[in-house]
């Protein structure tokens, strides 16, 4: 039963984890004003390079950031779209939710010889699990404590990616403006706030965090990228980010719930127990959907999200 | 406010604009990575054109894509944006094919039927998120993506059931002939269709794809929203809402009531596609692996056309087109048809930014000052 338990939290958080990493760049791009529903698009990018660059070159840390990199690169194309010309942020991340799979399976083609699926990474090569040796010399490999806490790399760095962004946004001088901008652009821009200039970092950084969402996926869960790879989980981030009420720390909570739901779907398919797994499924959004109803009012998302700011104008 | 209008009502020259630009930028990547572009896009051209069946399978395809674009369309009217036409064709397309195999109906009836309760089910599948925006306030992007993937779950559900799935598959039972929307379905497999055939390759060949009664029906519907919009009380009220919320609430529309009836009909426009889909061409639901991207594509093709719903028309055979057409030059020159969703990408990224349009004369005029200067010169004659 504690051995269950145990492999359930696992699952958990394996699977939360890419859903963190995405979340998170939701969280700033958000707050600094900019709706991002391109996440989706960004992910896949960043699983596809992530799963490339990783089985060529043999490093999984140059192949994550790689994964960071491209997201960053797609999400330059909402940041010039968005903050530079104004365009109604959905319409422009909707694009980019085409263009990031289109060019995730284009480049796949020219790389693995003409298939949307990238061959698979050595074992050896894939995110290391730097816990492994100790559990071993203590010999816990298969407890209940090593189901839990020996975890891939990337697992640690998005919890303490949380950390690191919930300290910026309400801790230092930098996350007060990003906030300052989400909520008020004018009045910020009057104190000498570069409206712009802060949009265009955390466009390009949700765009990082997204990418490397997409390669904890690609590098990590799995070992290589195909189609189906992300199918939703960007979608799945946005959601948790709102759910979250649009912090740091809320959306990983949320993360934890949706990837909970996973978790049991996982782990109920290897047993006897017969629960419709799609229903299981579901529950997340069904959550959600709730949530959202009951506790209406109390979620507030930034005032000025989703609307793009001109200077000087009326 | 103002963003949002000018989004709906940009003008016929930024959608052609975009659409080169997308063009380009898909012949630059392909030029970039060793395809001759040219090549490309006259295999696309010729793999829509050069047959009548390939011109019927386009025809065919753009039928779910021009009502999922109306749905899109008819929310943005009201200044809504629906993402969740994705889900609402799945509703759609799931009830249809669930009154299409267990009600036993003489044929036309059936259809009709089919095709009424599969807009109900999704209407109110649309009218969900519109209760939660217009009774809770609730942004509407956000509940239609949940109620996208509840949907995607509930179909999935569905087709484990015993009674609806049919056994060693992944699907649904097929509906009754009686709901199949397909032209000459009975006649193309009789003795006689089959001798006449022989003889008349051409309409064999067309005969062969799904070719069925959905585009007539889409078109019909494109016509009858376009009236709705433009010319009944309805649809002023509708507008009106999208144009001005406060203004209208001012002039004794209700808001709500707007809010609601509008993501109830562009869920029915959805699940009208999804209807048309299975009694037309796949006769059942399948388990989804992921999203099929109906309501997705629905949203470039309503971007596309301008929100305007004849444009649905044109920018649905397009969308068709260049997928159908796309996925040829996989086969005749081994490029990626991944291509085209860069370029679909790429036209909606470019429709989103007006400004960037507007602005290119202007970047054009500074570095070619001879050109433009004539060429302005001749504008202002």
């Amino acid at each position: 039963m504690l051995d269950n338990i145990g492999i359930i939290i696992g699952i958990t958080l394996m699977y939360a984890t890419p859903l963190i990493y995405t979340a998170l760049g939701g969280v700033i791009s958000e707050n600094s004003g900019v709706v991002n529903i391109g996440l989706e698009g960004m992910m896949t990018l960043g699983a596809f390079v992530g799963a490339a660059v990783g089985y060529y070159m043999g490093n999984p840390w140059i192949a994550f950031l790689a994964a960071g990199a491209a997201g960053g690169l797609l999400a330059l194309c909402h940041a010039i779209a968005s903050v530079t010309f104004n365009a109604q942020q959905v319409v422009s991340g909707i694009a980019i939710n085409f263009i990031g799979p289109g060019l995730a399976m284009f480049l796949s083609r020219l790389f693995f010889k003409g298939a949307t699926m990238t061959k698979a990474i050595d074992i050896n090569h894939k995110i290391p699990k730097p816990l492994d040796p100790i559990f071993e010399g203590l010999s816990l490999q298969d407890s209940f404590l090593a189901q839990i806490f020996n975890q891939y790399a990337t697992v640690y760095i998005a919890f303490l990616l949380v950390f690191a962004m919930w300290f910026v946004m309400y801790k230092t001088r930098f996350g007060m403006r990003l906030r300052a901008v989400g909520e008020h652009p004018r009045a910020a821009d009057t104190l000498g706030i570069n409206v712009y200039r802060i949009r265009y970092i955390c466009v390009i950084l949700s765009g990082v965090f997204a990418g490397l969402g997409g390669a904890a996926m690609s590098l990590a869960v799995v070992s290589l990228f195909s189609p189906t790879l992300i199918s939703g989980q960007g979608f799945i981030a946005l959601a948790a980010m709102i759910f979250g009420n649009w912090k740091p720390q809320g959306a990983m909570g949320a993360c934890l719930l949706f990837g909970a739901a996973q978790g049991l779907v996982v782990f109920l398919g290897g047993t006897s127990i017969r629960v419709p797994s799609q229903l299981l499924s579901m529950l997340p959004y069904l959550i959600t959907l709730i949530v959202l109803a009951v506790f209406v009012g109390r979620s507030r998302m930034p005032k000025a999200d989703g609307i793009p700011y001109e200077k000087g104008g009326g | 406010m103002n963003k949002r209008k000018r989004l709906l009502s940009h003008s016929f020259g930024i959608t052609v604009i975009s659409i080169l630009m997308g063009f380009i930028v898909g012949a630059i990547i392909l030029h970039r990575t060793g395809y001759n572009p040219f090549e490309a896009y006259g295999i696309m051209a010729r793999g829509v054109f050069e047959k009548p069946k390939y011109l019927v399978q386009t025809i065919i395809n753009s039928t779910p894509l021009i009502l999922t674009g109306l749905s899109v369309v008819f929310a943005f009217r009201t200044g809504l944006f629906n993402i969740g036409a994705e889900g609402q064709f799945i509703i759609g397309a799931l009830t249809a094919a669930w009154v299409g195999y267990f009600l036993k109906l003489p044929p036309v009836i059936h259809v009709v039927v089919v095709f009424f309760a599969a807009a109900i089910a999704a209407a109110l599948w649309g009218g969900i998120a519109g209760f939660f925006k217009a009774k809770l306030g609730i942004n509407e992007v956000i509940t239609t993506i949940m109620l996208n993937w509840i949907a995607f779950y509930t179909q999935n559900y569905f087709v484990t059931l015993e009674s609806f799935k049919k056994p060693d598959s992944e699907a649904s039972y097929a509906i009754q002939n009686t709901a199949s929307i397909v032209i000459l379905e009975g006649w193309k497999k009789s003795q006689a269709g089959r001798e006449w055939l022989k003889n008349h390759p051409i309409w064999r060949d067309v005969l062969k794809t799904d070719f069925n009664w959905g585009f007539l029906i889409a078109i019909l519907i494109a016509i009858l929203i376009w009236y709705i919009l433009n010319k009944t009380t309805l649809g002023y009220e509708l507008r009106a809402v999208g144009f001005n919320r406060f203004a209208a609430e001012y002039g004794g529309i209700s808001v709500k009531k707007s809010i609601v009836a509008s993501m109830m009909i562009a869920g029915a426009l959805a699940g009208a596609a999804g209807a048309l889909h299975v009694m037309g061409v796949s006769h059942k639901v399948s388990t989804l692996a992921t999203m099929e991207g109906y309501g997705f594509d629905g949203i470039a093709v309503s971007l596309i056309a301008g929100s305007s719903p004849i444009g649905c028309i044109l920018a649905g055979l397009l969308f068709s087109g260049l997928k159908y057409g796309g996925s040829k030059i996989q086969y005749t020159m081994n490029a990626p048809p991944e291509i085209i969703s860069i370029i679909i990408g790429v036209i909606v990224l470019f429709i989103a930014m007006p400004r960037l349009i507007d602005a290119i004369p202007k970047a054009v005029a500074k570095i070619m000052p001879f050109v433009s200067r004539r060429r302005g010169e001749k504008h202002v004659g």
